[in-house]
């Protein structure tokens, strides 16, 4: 489904990520992990654009999407969120959604239609399915910060991906929240047959649901594999999980 | 006035650009109908969209280069393109007249509504007046309508977060650029009809000031609302007419006004009238 060959990245000199490689298989539930500042925002920004790699190249499906720019690589069925919360705060949580169907449909020169109704099933059940659909008239910048969350996930939901990049979908969330968060991505996932790739900083989210998992510190991929065995690797444990027992 | 600064709140309003130069657009407008029914002899029916359509290039052209720009640079490019368009304005006489402008404008032949029952008596300066009545009234109605449609909501997304626009699948500058030639394009019907309505052309009308002017409309009557800038444009205009009669400090009063609303009603006159009312509904269901 993805796969990424080589790319390097550098800022004013600092190797941010130096020559990583992955590939994401179809359905697959994947993470990148890693210290902060260990490359993964960076990778993702490769990845969906926002960034063009220095070398490498980066394959969406067999086809090449080096450096497209973001709104292409949207169109081409990459879905994303992003770490900090990145919704459209002045606008209500119906409204929100419905803006990503109409992009996605192509439908956003349309200059004469009303807009009030248009792709309203389709924004109201994709809103019930992440539960937010009595909350669908409220202005979404006063959501708390965990709906906010789950709401940029229905953004990214609505342009129909078949693959979804997470930056940390759990940061700054409380132990429920997060819990309830885990269990939304999962079961949507499988719903929807995604293919994940997420960024975690938290271990029990990760080791929960990757079936794969990347580590990745100072810009280097330093293990890669399924859970068990990343656990267990002894570079792994020094670098990161070492850190933090 | 009040078109001139409800097109500018399709920019600023709806997609958060703040144009510096939108007196251009006016300008444009003014001056191709101007020119082409005084020099030309052309009938108004063709002269006004003409207005629209050149304004709306122009804006086009500038827009191309402004929209790879953001905030503060774009706000300055736009001044910088209005300016240059003031300076052509101000300076190539045999066209524009120069500094002395382009005195005389004929009204459009509006003798058909001497036939009309009731407004048939009237002056033909009055006719005019009827027509732009409802000329804006039918260009309010569309704006209302690009700002309620599907490319509408994409505007307002721009606005609110441009990054996360972009990653809906939404081309932002192009977008943008849309945007900004539509507002252009009426910002142009309403300089013609202005034009007319003064009997002149002047080379002011693309000057900086009418940038600000028009900018300090749109806040004073609320941006984020339709009518906002057009309450903004009637009540700046009443306000001068009835503070210059018994002061010269015109520009005080207004600087005082605007300090005052910015701080205590960021919406605008339409906000605070929006707010207030919000308030007494609530009371009344409590």
């Amino acid at each position: 489904m993805l796969e990424v060959r080589g790319v390097q990245k550098a800022f004013d000199g600092f190797q941010a990520v130096a020559g990583v490689s992955l590939a994401v298989a179809r359905g697959e539930i994947a993470a990148i992990i890693g210290p902060n500042g260990a490359g993964k925002t960076t990778l993702f920004n490769l990845v969906t654009g926002h960034l063009r790699p220095d070398a490498g190249a980066v394959l969406l499906e067999g086809r090449d999407i080096t450096g497209l720019p973001p709104h292409q690589v949207c169109r081409l069925g990459m879905g994303r969120s992003f770490q900090r919360t990145n919704i459209f705060p002045r606008l209500s949580v119906f409204q929100n959604v419905q803006a990503a169907f109409i992009s996605h449909r192509g439908r956003g020169l349309d200059l004469l239609s009303r807009v009030d109704r248009l792709y309203r099933d389709e924004a109201e059940a994709l809103l019930a399915s992440l539960g937010l659909l009595e909350r669908a008239g409220e202005m979404s910048g006063f959501l708390s910060h965990g709906a906010q969350k789950q709401l940029e996930l229905g953004i990214a939901l609505a342009s129909e991906p078949k693959l979804l990049l997470l930056d940390e979908p759990t940061a700054g969330m409380s132990a429920t929240e997060t819990h309830e968060t885990i269990r939304l991505i999962s079961r949507i996932a499988r719903e929807r047959d995604l293919t994940l790739l997420f960024t975690e900083h938290d271990m029990d989210v990760v080791f929960s649901i990757a079936q794969r998992i990347t580590v990745l510190h100072q810009g280097h991929v330093i293990a890669e594999g399924a859970p068990a065995e990343v656990r267990s690797d002894p570079e792994v444990r020094r670098v990161y999980l070492g850190e933090r027992r | 006035m009040a078109l001139f600064a409800v097109s500018l709140n399709l920019l600023l309003g709806y997609t958060g650009l703040v144009s510096f130069g939108h007196a251009a657009y006016f300008g444009v407008g003014a001056y191709t109908t101007g020119l082409l029914m005084k020099k030309a002899g052309v009938a108004f029916l063709l002269a006004f969209p003409a207005a629209g359509v050149l304004a709306g290039l122009c804006a086009l052209v500038f827009g191309f280069f402004c929209v790879r720009l953001t905030k503060i640079y774009f706000a300055m490019l736009t001044l910088a393109f209005a300016q240059i368009v003031w300076a052509i304005c101000f300076k190539w006489n045999d066209v524009t007249g120069g500094e002395q402008g382009m005195p005389e404008i004929p009204y459009p032949d509006l003798a058909w509504m001497e036939r009309l029952p009731v407004v048939g008596d009237l002056r033909t300066s009055d006719h005019f007046h009827l027509l732009t009545v409802v000329v804006v009234a039918l260009c309010f109605w569309l704006l209302r309508r690009i700002v309620g449609s599907p490319f509408g909501r994409i505007l307002t997304t721009i606005r609110e977060n441009p990054e996360r626009a972009e990653f809906i699948g939404v081309h932002v500058r192009r977008w943008e650029l849309l945007a900004f030639v539509l507002s252009g394009a009426f910002a142009g019907l309403a300089g013609a009809l202005f034009g007319i309505f003064n009997r002149g052309v002047f080379p002011d009308f693309v000057y900086w000031t009418k940038s600000s002017e028009v900018l300090i409309m749109t806040i004073l009557g609320g941006m984020g609302y339709f009518y906002g800038p057009a309450v903004g444009a009637l009540v700046l205009l009443v306000l001068n007419q009835q503070i210059t009669s018994y002061t010269e400090y015109w520009p005080f009063v207004l600087g005082t006004i605007l300090i005052v609303l910015l701080f205590a009603f960021p919406g605008g006159i339409v906000g605070a009238l929006d707010a207030g009312c919000r308030r007494l509904a609530g009371l009344r269901r409590a």
